[in-house]
């Protein structure tokens, strides 16, 4: 327990955070570790966790009816995966699957979004950070969607 | 405001024409990709070696069909052999995706601004390449990799469209081998089965193990991913002087004479087209300049 | 400029045609003013019975105009349609042409030894305007200046013989004087004209720019200039320059247009451009140019054609996927910008010499001096 809230406790997504809503969220998080190959989720479930990834490489992917499945984005260490759980209807848009063995920690969002409503300081704490997220996503995929070494950007 | 006499009393030198090509023969054609391909030329005539400074780029000829400016991406320490790696893209480059061993291509050149890569001893150096961009780093990769011990870190970060578009995909297998580079690609889209990363080549930056406060960054690729390249750069810690970018403008001339080139106050053949990012920072955003 | 002894002397107007026959005999191929097509233009001449004798111009915005005047004066015209930039820097120009060979391709580079190219007749230039000197001292940087140079315009340029005249009148789009380009012509010239007609009397008083100069006018009968007619040369300078109808304050111009390159008027005056680029082709400092593959029919020949262009059209900045400047105002922003701002950081000089051609040959009349007032009085 020690070991994960200081390994929380070092990432920029959680500093800033005072000390009582920081117990509450290492209260929160377990240890996870997924074998290669392994779903985290799938497009549609219930998306009641988000992750922070300590070690591996998660991809997430789409189905398409004649392609197959089409990597959109890999995650590795460091990286927040999730935050459907955080947006009705909670449920996840992305299959999310370990390429190769990896180590993350699973936070409770369910737990937490029931707190958040109860608490919005706490509520605007993790939104602001999550906005951040979102933000830098949003602008890669806006890059990706630009095409910009295709033919015509 | 009279000419100065000194221009004037120079003597003319009839015998030089800077605007006529040197007849090369290709050697060697590769296809590195479906529409991207890498041609080896050997020069034929007066001239034995062709020297250049990585970075540096060459007017291609076209018989009858028009004259390309394209970057050199051999090894600068093997000036016998003259390489390029093109995308057919449009009139000139798809005439020469069509050329085959045997035939003859008109270039002139070097031109334009080598990356600086002196500037780099006893500094990590980056490298970020997006796309094509990739071809016109190789020469410089090519010295790092060559004088190893003079540099701290070396690091190529290197973003282009699926898988299938990775070009050099042996050399940078080899690179990746070796204990003392950092290899990272990463593509905008994959299918299943692609191993390596999936996103923009930007969010490799504030992970890729090198020191931001010693640090130089050679970037090429579109504008675009360049823009954004250096503003991560920039957020990790990168000092703006440190970084420097290759430039695309239409060419006619390459040698300051056709105007076509400009951007803002600067003529991209001659000024570049490798630049340092904070001369050209503001020009960057500017819409149409 | 070194080597200069400035003296003033003066011949009658009857010397002019020994004039025009010294430098045909020393081997130069005379380039001066005549009519043709409703215009002054420029052109190899005989004698000085093709010049625009008693005629004279009028210019406004969008409008050009030939008057005949019913007296004698050769050079009271001031600046036409075309520049002396196109026999330096012709419209169009062949590079080199390449043949195809049943080995190949062969280039003119093919061969150790390269082609030599026959030195053409010297131009002696009669009745350049001291804008136009000034712009073709400004191309003089351009195409000699930087670390290549302009073989052709080299070649071209070399040995030319050059005779200014300075204005007895100011042109209606002229704005030299605001440039401090004219209109007296200070350097850059053999010999310096300035014609006077008093009463019956039609004389050229004459300043000696370079030694060359003063040797070409032993063939001349000359006499040594007097007070009056320094005094006389002195007033019409003065007349002219009260004359001029325009100006350009060029004060601070470099960073108010930089600091300015989105300001409104960009805007508006585009939705007037017709992107004719009759501005870029009249000015004569505009240098830029693009190259034209050619074919013959049976694909056995290859030229390749240097030819005039101008930042006005969408393919001068196309690069693959579309044009960086794609809007008219981007375009028209380039001209101004270039002429007035980049070209200082470019060539130490401005790109502009206030010879009007611009405003004249304008179809919507469209005014660089007006356009810079509107910008430096109301800076956003
Ligand atoms: C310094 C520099 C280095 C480059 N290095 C490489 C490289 O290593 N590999 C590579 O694949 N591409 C490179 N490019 C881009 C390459 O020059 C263009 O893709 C190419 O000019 C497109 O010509 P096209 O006739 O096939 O295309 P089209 O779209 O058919 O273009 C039509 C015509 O427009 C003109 N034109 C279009 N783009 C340009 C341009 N950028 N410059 C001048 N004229 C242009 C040409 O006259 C061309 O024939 C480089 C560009 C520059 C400026
Ligand atoms: S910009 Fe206009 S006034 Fe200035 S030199 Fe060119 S044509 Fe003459
Ligand atoms: S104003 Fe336009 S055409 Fe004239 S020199 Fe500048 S870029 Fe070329
Ligand atoms: S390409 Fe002609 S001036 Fe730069």
């Amino acid at each position: 327990m020690e070991d994960l809230k200081n390994i929380l406790a070092e990432h920029p997504f959680f500093s800033g955070l005072n000390e009582e809503y920081f117990a509450l969220i290492v209260g929160c998080a377990s240890n996870m570790r997924i074998d290669a190959g392994k779903i985290i989720h799938r497009e549609g479930e219930e998306a009641n966790h988000f992750y922070l990834i300590r070690s591996g490489k998660v991809t997430l992917q789409m189905m398409t009816p004649n392609k197959g499945p089409l990597i959109i984005e890999t995650l590795t260490e460091g990286d927040i995966l999730g935050w459907s759980w955080l947006v009705p209807p909670y449920t996840w848009h992305f299959d999310a699957k370990a390429l190769d063995l990896t180590r993350m920690i699973a936070l409770d969002g369910k737990c937490l979004r029931t707190k958040c409503e109860n608490d919005h300081h706490l509520g605007y704490e993790l939104l602001k950070r999550f906005a951040d997220i979102m933000m830098k996503r949003l602008e890669s995929t806006r890059l990706q969607l630009m095409d910009i070494y295709g033919d015509r950007p | 405001m009279a000419t100065d006499p000194e221009l004037l009393s120079l003597k003319v030198d009839y015998k030089w024409n800077p605007m006529l090509p040197w007849p090369f023969q290709i050697r060697r054609v590769k296809h590195e990709t479906e529409d991207t391909f890498t041609i080896e030329l050997q020069p034929l005539g007066a001239l034995e070696e062709f020297a250049y400074q990585p970075g540096q780029f060459n007017m291609l000829y076209v018989y009858g069909v028009g004259e390309i400016p394209i970057s050199i991406s051999g090894d600068p320490a093997n000036p016998r052999v003259l390489v390029h790696t093109t995308r057919a893209v449009g009139t000139v480059t798809k005439a020469m995706d069509k050329m085959k061993r045997g035939d003859i291509l008109g270039i002139r050149g070097p031109y334009g601004t080598p990356w600086p890569i002196d500037q780099a001893n006893g500094s990590d150096v980056v490298f970020v390449a997006g796309g094509i961009g990739l071809a016109p780093l190789r020469p410089a990769l090519y010295e790092v990799v060559a004088h190893r011990e003079l540099y701290g870190k070396v690091v190529l970060l290197y973003g282009t469209r699926t898988p299938l578009d990775v070009l050099f995909r042996q050399e940078l297998e080899n690179w990746r081998a070796r204990f003392d580079l950092e290899i990272y690609v990463t593509v905008d889209r994959a299918m299943t089965g692609w191993r390596g990363n999936v996103g923009v080549v930007t969010n490799l930056i504030p992970r890729a193990p090198f020191d931001p406060r010693n640090t130089m960054a050679f970037v090429c690729g579109p504008e675009i991913m360049m823009r954004f390249t250096a503003m991560e750069l920039h957020k990790r810690g990168v000092d703006n002087e440190h970084i420097f970018v290759s430039m695309e403008r239409n060419m006619k001339c390459a040698i300051g004479l056709c105007g076509h080139c400009q951007f803002g106050s600067v003529f991209v053949c001659k000024d570049g087209p490798v630049f340092r990012y904070s001369e050209i920072k503001e020009m960057l955003v500017k819409w149409e300049i | 400029m070194v080597g200069i002894h400035l003296k003033t002397l003066i011949f009658e107007r009857s010397e002019l045609d020994h004039l025009v026959e010294t430098l045909k005999r020393r081997d130069y191929k005379v380039i001066g003013p005549l009519l043709r097509g409703g215009a002054i233009v420029y052109d190899e001449i005989t004698n000085t019975s093709s010049l625009p004798i008693g005629w004279t111009d009028e210019r406004s915005n969008g409008k050009y105009r030939l008057k005949n005047r019913d007296d004698a004066v050769v050079f009271d015209w001031t600046v036409g349609p075309q520049s002396w930039k196109r026999f330096l820097f012709p419209p169009i120009q062949k590079i080199f042409a390449t043949h195809k060979r049943p080995k190949g391709i062969d280039l003119p580079n093919t061969k150790k030894q390269p082609v030599q190219e026959t030195v053409p007749a010297k131009y002696a230039f009669l009745g350049v305007r001291p804008c136009d000197l000034h712009a073709i001292a400004v191309q003089d940087k351009v195409f000699l200046g930087g670390p290549y140079r302009d073989p052709v315009y080299e070649r071209k340029r070399s040995g030319n013989f050059i005779i200014a005249v300075n204005c007895r009148q100011a042109g209606g789009t002229c704005f030299c004087a605001s440039m401090g380009t004219g209109p007296k012509a200070t350097s850059g010239f053999d010999i310096a004209l300035t014609e006077v007609l008093e009463g019956k009397r039609h004389y050229f008083i004459v300043e000696v720019g370079t030694e060359l100069g003063g040797e070409v006018l032993k063939s001349l009968k000359c006499l040594k200039a007097t007070d009056e007619n320094l005094a006389a040369l002195k007033e019409i300078c003065e007349k002219t320059t009260q004359q001029m109808g325009r100006s350009l304050d060029t004060t601070n111009l470099k960073s108010i247009l930089y600091q300015n390159s989105e300001h409104p008027r960009w805007e508006s005056t585009a939705s007037r451009c017709l992107t004719c680029a009759n501005c870029t082709m009249v000015c004569p400092t505009c240098f830029c140019a693009t190259i034209e593959d050619v074919t013959d029919l049976s694909g056995k020949q290859a030229e390749r054609m240097r030819k005039w262009d101008s930042c006005f059209t969408l393919d001068f900045s196309y690069i693959h996927g579309g044009s960086v400047r794609a809007s008219t105002k981007a375009r028209y922003r380039q001209w101004v910008t270039h002429k007035l701002a980049s070209w200082v950081d470019q060539f130490g000089t401005l790109g502009c010499v206030g010879c009007g051609r611009c405003i004249t040959w304008c179809p919507v009349g469209i005014d660089i001096t007006e356009e810079v007032r509107t910008i430096r009085e109301n800076q956003s």
